[in-house]
C-alpha cells in the first residue's frame, strides 16, 4: 500500500520539478516523510476517535455528580470527596499496612483465585457433562428442563446449602461460584454438540473417523462457538456471584472489603471498590471473548 | 459375470409414523471400471438418494451394492464422495483438511514425509496449492469444490461420487470445474458416479446417462450411451451432431415423457 504512494509522490516531485528549479532530490525526500506523517497521523485519528468520546463522557457524568453530590445534606460522597479520603487506595493498588489493611488489588486477587477455582471445576465438569448430554436425546430431553429451572436459582441461594455441606466458608464461595457458572456451559455445550451439521457427519462417515477422532476432529472444533458463548456467561456470572458470596462469607476478597467499608461508614471505599470490580469484570470477559476469537477462528465465520 | 460396481435390485422406502413413502424402486445398474457414469432426473427423483445408498449414508431397504465382488452397506473412503456443499471443515486449512483424510487412510501404508508428499501432489492435482495455507471461509466456492475433489482423490477411492458437485457454482466458474473433472477423469481413470439436473454438463463428461423417472418410486427409465471419443472439447462439441442429438435425448425424456408434475 506504501509503495505506490511513495512512487505517486516521487513521480509528483518531477513534474512539478520545472516549476521549482531546486534540485528534484531534495523536493522528493520530505515528500516521502510526509506520507509517513499521514500514516502515523491517520493511526493517531483513529486511536482518538476511539478513546476521546468515552472520556468526554466520563468527565460530563463526573461533572454531574460532582454537581449533585456537592449540596448540603447530599447522602453520597462528590467524586471530589472520594478522591481526598480514598486517596490511598487509588494510587497504590498493592500496599501492605497491616494485616486486614492491604490494597484492593491484593483484595481482587484473592477473589480472582476463588473465581478461578469454581470456575476453572465448572468448565471442566460443564463442558463434560453437555458433551455426553448433547449426545443424547433423552438425556437432553429429560435434564435440560431442569437445567432451566436450576439456572434462575439466585448464586446466594444456594450459600447456605453449600454452608451446610462444607462446614467451611472457602469451599462454600467456590462451590456457590461453580454453581452459578456451570449452568450455562453444560446447556451451551449440549446445544452445540447436537447442532453438529450432518454434512460434518458424513465426512466423518465416510473417512470411517473412529469415536475418540471424531470427538476431538470433529465434535469439540464445530461445538467450540457455543461452549465459549457458555464460557462467557458463565465468567460473567462467576464475577457476580463471588462478590455476593463473599459478602456473607467474609474472608480477604474484594467482595468482603465492600461489606466492611459498609460497617464502617466508609462510603469513598466502597467506590473505589464498585470501580476494580467493573473494571475486572471487564478485563475478564474480554479474555474469554479474545481466547474464544483465536479458538474458534474460522468455524464461526462459516 | 460381475461387474466393478453393481447397484442390485434396490428398493428404499422411508417410513415416518404410519406412512411409507417409496422412493426407488427396483433400480439396478452395472458400472464398469474406469466408466463416467451421470443420474439425471428431475429434483425430488430419488437421485441423491441412490448415491447416498452407494455412499453407504443411506440403507437400502431391499437390494445393495456390491463393490468388487463386495457387498458395502456402511460408509468407507472406498467411495469418497463430494459432497453439492463441498462440506469442508472450516476449522481446517485447505492442506489439512485434505490431509485428514490423508491420514485416514494411508496413516498405516505411508510415512509422514510421503503422506505430506501425496497431500500437495492431490491439491496440486486440482490447482489449489498456492492457497493450501487458507481457511474455507477465505476462498470462493468453486475452489471449495475444489478443494472437496481433491480430499476425495486423495483417498484413492474404487468409486468417486459427485452429488451436484457443480450445483451450487455459477456457470463460468462451473464449465472450468467440469473441465477439471474431464480431465482428472482422463489422466487417473476414475470410476465416477456423479448426480446432476444439467443436461449439458450429462452429456459432456459421462459415458452413459442414466435417466430417472419422476418420484414416488423412481425406476430407471432410460440408459443413454454417449459415443463421443475422448478428450472432449467443450467448444467443439457445440456443433457436435452427436452431442446435439444425445442431449435431445435427454430433454426429450426429461420434459416430454417425463414431465416434472408439481403435485407429485
Amino acid at each position: 500500500m506504501n509503495m505506490p504512494v511513495a512512487k505517486s509522490n516521487v513521480s509528483a516531485s518531477i513534474l512539478s520539478a520545472p516549476t521549482a528549479p531546486a534540485v528534484a532530490k531534495i523536493v522528493s525526500l520530505p515528500l516521502r516523510q510526509t506520507a509517513m506523517n499521514t500514516r502515523i497521523r491517520a493511526t493517531l485519528v483513529k486511536i482518538a476517535s476511539a478513546v476521546i468520546p468515552p472520556l468526554v463522557m466520563i468527565a460530563l457524568l463526573l461533572t454531574v455528580w460532582q454537581v449533585l453530590c456537592m449540596r448540603p445534606g447530599a447522602t453520597l460522597p462528590a467524586p471530589t470527596k472520594i478522591w481526598t479520603e480514598a486517596y490511598d487506595l487509588i494510587v497504590d493498588p498493592f500496599f501492605v499496612a497491616g494485616p486486614q489493611d492491604i490494597g484492593l488489588g491484593w483484595r481482587v486477587l484473592v477473589s480472582l483465585q476463588r473465581v478461578a477455582i469454581g470456575y476453572g471445576l465448572a468448565a471442566l465438569f460443564g463442558i463434560a457433562l453437555g458433551t455426553l448430554i448433547g449426545q443424547s436425546v433423552w438425556a437432553m430431553r429429560g435434564l435440560d428442563p431442569i437445567f432451566q429451572v436450576l439456572r434462575t436459582i439466585s448464586p446466594l441461594a444456594w450459600l447456605p446449602i453449600s454452608l451446610a455441606a462444607f462446614r467451611d466458608s472457602q469451599p462454600s464461595a467456590i462451590f456457590v461460584i461453580f454453581i452459578t457458572s456451570v449452568w450455562p456451559i453444560i446447556i451451551n455445550t449440549a446445544v452445540g454438540i447436537r447442532n453438529i451439521p450432518q454434512d460434518y457427519r458424513n465426512v466423518a462417515a465416510v473417512l470411517q473417523l473412529n469415536h475418540f477422532e471424531f470427538f476431538w476432529k470433529i465434535m469439540i472444533p464445530s461445538a467450540a462457538p457455543y461452549i465459549f458463548t457458555g464460557l462467557r456467561i458463565g465468567i460473567g456470572l462467576s464475577w457476580l456471584a463471588i462478590v455476593a458470596a463473599e459478602m456473607l462469607t467474609g474472608g480477604v476478597g474484594i467482595g468482603f472489603f465492600i461489606w466492611d467499608a459498609w460497617n464502617s461508614s466508609r462510603l469513598p471505599d466502597i467506590f473505589i471498590a464498585l470501580a476494580y470490580i467493573g473494571i475486572v469484570g471487564f478485563l475478564l470477559d474480554r479474555v474469554v471473548a479474545g481466547l474464544a476469537s483465536i479458538v474458534t477462528r474460522g468455524t464461526s465465520a462459516n | 459375470m460381475t461387474s466393478y460396481c453393481k447397484i442390485d435390485h434396490v428398493d428404499k422406502t422411508f417410513t415416518r409414523g404410519s406412512t411409507e413413502t417409496c422412493v426407488l424402486k427396483g433400480i439396478t445398474l452395472d458400472i464398469e471400471k474406469g466408466e463416467y457414469v451421470s443420474i439425471i432426473g428431475h429434483s425430488g427423483c430419488g437421485k441423491s438418494t441412490l448415491l447416498n445408498i452407494v455412499a453407504g449414508l443411506t440403507e437400502a431397504t431391499v437390494g445393495g451394492v456390491i463393490l468388487e465382488g463386495k457387498h458395502v452397506n456402511e460408509p468407507g473412503p472406498d467411495r469418497a464422495v463430494v459432497f453439492q456443499n463441498h462440506s469442508l471443515l472450516p476449522w481446517l486449512t485447505v492442506y489439512d483438511n485434505v490431509r485428514l483424510a490423508v491420514d485416514k487412510v494411508f496413516g498405516a501404508k505411508k510415512s509422514r514425509a510421503e503422506r505430506d508428499e501425496w497431500t500437495l501432489h492431490n491439491l496440486n492435482l486440482v490447482q489449489m496449492t498456492h492457497a493450501k495455507d487458507k481457511r474455507p471461509s477465505e476462498i470462493s466456492g468453486g475452489m471449495k469444490q475444489r478443494v472437496g475433489l481433491a480430499r476425495a482423490l486423495a483417498m484413492e477411492p474404487k468409486v468417486l461420487l459427485l452429488d451436484e458437485p457443480f450445483g451450487a457454482l455459477d456457470a463460468l466458474t462451473r464449465a472450468h470445474l467440469q473441465d477439471t473433472v474431464m480431465g482428472l477423469h482422463q489422466k487417473l481413470g476414475n470410476t465416477v458416479m456423479m448426480i446432476t439436473h444439467d443436461v449439458d454438463e450429462a452429456v459432456l463428461l459421462s459415458d452413459r446417462i442414466i435417466m430417472m423417472t419422476n418420484g414416488p418410486a423412481a425406476q430407471i427409465g432410460e440408459i443413454l450411451s454417449v459415443p463421443i471419443g475422448r478428450p472432449r472439447k467443450r467448444l467443439e462439441l457445440v456443433t457436435d451432431a452427436t452431442f446435439l442429438k444425445c442431449r435431445q435425448r435427454v430433454l426429450e425424456f426429461l420434459y416430454e415423457r417425463h414431465r416434472f408434475v408439481e403435485a407429485a
